[in-house]
């Protein structure tokens, strides 16, 4: 715990796409963390070299929040998630101080080849009712804004956002490594909104009262390259010109250019639309399917397609992440789908009258949804929690800290046990990498439980259990025209189960 | 976020009423829309500007899979137009106002969120009469409200896209330039030089001179004698408007900057100052209707922006010692305070604002204070709180009630 108290500097390092380039950055300039690579199972790093410096590997998403909060004094990140955050916050104690030179691809306003869509000024023009799909919800809300696009709607999602055009969404703002890539997936880049390249962002808290000048310097050599898609640091310039506006202001006019509009894929409206998961759910759900008798090209362990296709010409399958199948089952996008429980129970404490509804559970993926603190805290249960929280909150800290990804989740357990008051703090995942400094308590979903004792962590409570299920819309089931092709196929999945 | 206190609502109640009665003497009749409004009906072109669509507050609904999304009101006007579109269109005038709280998202956390405004919509009619009739019924308020020194700044929506268009700008730094122009940087307008040297002159004056009168109109009219079609046409509208006004001695200043933050102006604007701060504004918005699918009708109106005007109010003490009349009890017996709760009753009917203390407040706030005793044949004293010399002890209720309505 020593490592965080005040006096020491604390870095967010990033998961996933830029971990190995920071890496080697830091490395190169002399800051290497030894255990920052894609291996580590460590989230809490300590410097070799300066002994006040500690960094904490977070999600990319969380990084530019727990910065602006104050949780860490600099961090890394992409650009795409830095502008996510002041698009919608301009105020917010983030500062970006420096491009640090690498990066890949932009974010694309994208529309479906299909869709007829040729250039911006339509958007603008047509009274249409636009469906945009993004994992960047902020970004796109300035972008639609700023068009003056007439009537839109946002469907914010975990991922796979090119999945959704045409049938599911009219455009899709997204990341593309560049224009061709995008029309190789049969999408049409009609507007670039920001490069992503990786940034050195702080707290403008920090920046303005903290010595951080020995580990500014040594990006030094990154911070006066010539950098044309950022102001160069520069301590002569007010701190407020560091804090670039948003760069999603729009030019009028398409810049689309005619060979990036790729070939059309063949796409038939089908009659029922099923959606299948991606990431850890993708191998247990292939084999059921191979277990029920539907044979699926596109979804194996060496190939998967966001487009599998079956041999039954009416069904439409689509390859889209569990979280977000609720909801796109609730507004009709997909009949059925398979998920988990838990994003099933998610999705419907937040709209109780949602038409989705759970057919039967599969019997795998199964995780517990737990509750869990910090070794040191001396609870055993929810109700000693409460107890200490209520008694002695310069203990565990008042408004208590939850992090967890299942926020509808976590804030009726939190309602429900009378916890009060606590403050929710939404992840995108691993959760624990917040415990103890960031969040006294998470919400999350464990298999075996091991890597919370590995993270000194113990579960206080077993919410419930979740495993993999089927869920279809309620008015689909209903429908004349889809009862009897939904029945099919829902006796066809029940013969899958063991 | 704000508390109104006891004495902010005094101010603000002030403000109401006398709106209230205002408009409701020239003809217009009160609705109140709701909260929260679907967000689509803000975001078409020509209502509400991308920076203030930045900052409104928008949340998902209980339908919220349907990514339809809900606001808090984030402007007065477009909702009583939907209201308008929904349920009145069709009658040949119709006079609307409201009295509304509108939200817009703080970036700081330090600042209002909420602001109340008292607003005036005027749908059908021509042009013209409905404009002066509006300027009138805001000035009218403002008077009676008993606000000095307010100034009235004339401009003219039309006069300002013409000139936008004369630059010939592409269409994309039109649009910059408009959205520029409505959050209030003018010198947008003069660093844009246009290749034709008459318009740079013609927006330097009309940025330069403030007018005050239609003859400052013509005199324009006279020195640029080039000018578009579209810029005549609104010249000529501006200048009936205040040769109008000019006739109803009406005093004004013409300041072509006088528009705010609003796009939905296609006519007349007009805000109104006092100590240096807007108190109101309004304008012509005919294209707003139609916009929002609804018939293609004239509109106009205006509001008044409640938070600096109770800040120019003077504070009415309430008029105690006068009318009010203290009940107390001489001791806590539940007899006791059961008359005192009968006699407040009685006095209150007779139409006797009358508080009951149990506390033993201070007498010499109130006009009058009855004191229960309890104790037969006189369980009541009366005294005056002015002519101290004046007690009636032993006094009936119904001598009570004589001596308080006689005064």
């Amino acid at each position: 715990m020593k490592d965080y108290q005040d006096g020491y500097i604390k870095l967010a390092l990033p998961k996933g796409r830029f971990l190995s380039p920071t890496a080697s950055l830091l490395a190169e300039i002399g800051l290497g963390f030894q255990d920052y690579s894609d291996k580590t199972k460590q989230y809490r790093l300590r410097s070799a070299r300066f002994p006040s410096l500690s960094a904490k590997i977070l999600q990319e998403k969380d990084i530019s929040i727990q910065v602006a909060v104050g949780n860490y004094d600099l961090g890394i990140c992409g650009l795409d998630w830095i502008e996510e955050f002041l698009v919608k916050y301009p105020a917010g104690a983030l500062v970006k101080i420096s491009s640090l030179n690498y990066g890949e691809g932009s974010i694309h306003v994208v529309a479906s080849a299909e869709a007829g869509i040729a250039n911006l000024n339509e958007l603008s023009a047509l009274r249409n009712d636009y469906r945009i799909v993004t994992e960047y919800p902020n970004l796109t809300e300035a972008f639609a804004l700023n068009l003056r696009m007439r009537r839109f709607r946002i469907f914010p999602v975990w991922g796979a956002a090119e999945a959704y055009p045409p049938e599911n969404a009219d455009l899709a703002v997204l990341w593309g490594k560049s224009g061709a890539d995008i029309a190789t997936q049969g999408l049409i880049p009609l507007k670039k909104l920001l490069p992503v390249t990786a940034f050195l962002i702080a707290n403008r808290e920090s920046l303005e009262s903290k010595d951080l000048s020995q580990i500014l310097a040594c990006f030094s050599s990154q911070l006066t390259a010539d950098l044309p898609a950022c102001s160069p640091y520069d301590f002569g310039r007010r701190a407020e010109a560091w804090q670039a506006g948003p760069q999603t202001s729009i030019e009028n006019g398409p810049d689309i250019s005619e060979e990036l509009k790729g070939p059309r894929p063949l796409w038939q409206a089908k009659e029922i639309n099923l959606a299948l998961p991606d990431g850890h759910q993708q191998a247990p759900t292939s084999q059921f399917l191979k277990r029920a008798g539907l044979a699926l090209q596109g979804y194996s362990e060496e190939v998967v397609s966001r487009r599998p296709s079956a041999d039954l010409d009416w069904l439409g399958i689509k390859v889209i992440r569990p979280q977000d199948m609720p909801l796109q089952v609730a507004n009709s996008n997909f009949d059925l789908a398979i998920t988990g429980e838990d994003w099933l129970l998610e999705h419907l404490y937040r709209f109780p009258s949602s038409p989705v509804k759970k057919l039967f559970a599969l019997g795998f993926g199964t995780v517990k949804i737990v509750a869990a603190v910090s070794q040191e805290i001396p609870v055993a249960d929810i109700d000693e929690l409460r107890a200490l929280v209520q008694s002695s909150p310069d203990v565990i800290g008042a408004p208590l800290k939850v992090a967890s990804e299942y926020i509808n989740i976590a804030d009726k357990y939190l309602r429900d046990n009378h916890i009060n008051p606590y403050k929710l703090i939404p992840t995108w995942g691993a959760s624990e990498a917040f415990l103890p400094e960031d969040a006294d308590m998470l919400i999350d979903n464990v298999q075996t439980g091991k890597t919370l004792k590995q993270h000194k962590l113990k579960i206080i409570d077993v919410l419930f259990r979740s495993s993999a299920c089927l869920i279809a819309n309620k008015d689909s089931l209903a429908s004349s025209d889809k009862k009897e092709k939904m029945e099919f196929l829902t006796q066809k999945l029940r013969a899958g189960l063991l | 976020m704000q508390d109104l206190f006891p004495e902010d609502m005094l101010r603000f109640r002030r403000i109401e009423d006398v709106f209230r009665t205002c408009c409701r003497n020239w003809g217009y009749q009160e609705v109140r829309t709701p909260t929260l409004e679907y967000l689509h009906l803000f975001t078409a072109t020509g209502t509400l500007t991308p920076s203030m669509l930045s900052k409104v507050y928008s949340f998902l609904d209980w339908d919220g899979w349907s990514g339809e999304r809900v606001v808090l009101r984030p402007d007065g006007t477009i909702p009583v137009a939907r209201l308008y579109i929904d349920n009145l269109s069709g009658r040949e005038l119709t006079r609307l106002f409201y009295v509304t709280n509108i939200f817009a998202f703080e970036g700081t956390g330090k600042e209002n969120r909420e602001r109340w405004q008292c607003g005036a919509e005027f749908f059908g009619g021509a042009e013209l009469a409905p404009d002066v009739e509006i300027i009138l019924l805001a000035e009218e308020v403002i008077r009676r409200l008993g606000i000095s020194n307010v100034g009235l700044q004339l401009s003219h929506a039309g006069l300002v896209k013409a000139l936008l268009k004369e630059l010939k700008l592409s269409p994309g730094e039109e649009a910059k330039m408009t959205n520029r122009i409505l959050e209030g940087n003018w010198q947008a307008l003069t660093k844009a030089k246009s290749i034709n040297p008459e318009i740079d002159r013609l927006i330097a004056a009309l940025l330069d001179l403030k007018g005050k009168s239609s003859s400052f109109l013509h005199n324009v009219k006279a020195s640029f004698p080039k000018a578009s079609q579209d810029f005549k046409s609104s010249l000529e509208d501006l200048i009936n408007v205040t040769t109008l006004l000019d006739n109803l001695g009406c005093s004004y200043k013409i300041d072509i900057a006088a528009i705010h933050g609003f796009e939905y102006y296609t006519g007349i604007c007009f805000q109104f100052l006092a100590a240096g701060e807007k108190i109101g504004g309004g304008g012509r918005y005919d294209s707003l209707v139609p916009l929002m699918n609804g018939e293609d009708i004239p509109a106009c109106g205006f509001a008044l922006y409640v938070d600096p005007v109770m800040k120019l109010l003077p504070l009415e003490k309430e008029k105690k010692g006068e009318s009010e009349i203290l009940v107390k009890g001489k001791e806590l017996t539940p007899e006791i305070v059961k008359t005192c709760f009968t006699v407040a009753e009685s006095l209150r009917d007779a139409g006797h604002p009358a508080e009951l203390d149990f506390m033993g407040r201070e007498e010499s706030n109130y006009r009058w204070v009855v004191l229960v005793s309890g104790k037969e044949p006189s369980p009541f004293v009366l005294t005056d709180c002015i002519q101290r010399r004046r007690r009636y002890i032993g006094a009936s209720m119904a001598e009570i009630l004589k001596v308080v309505s006689e005064g």
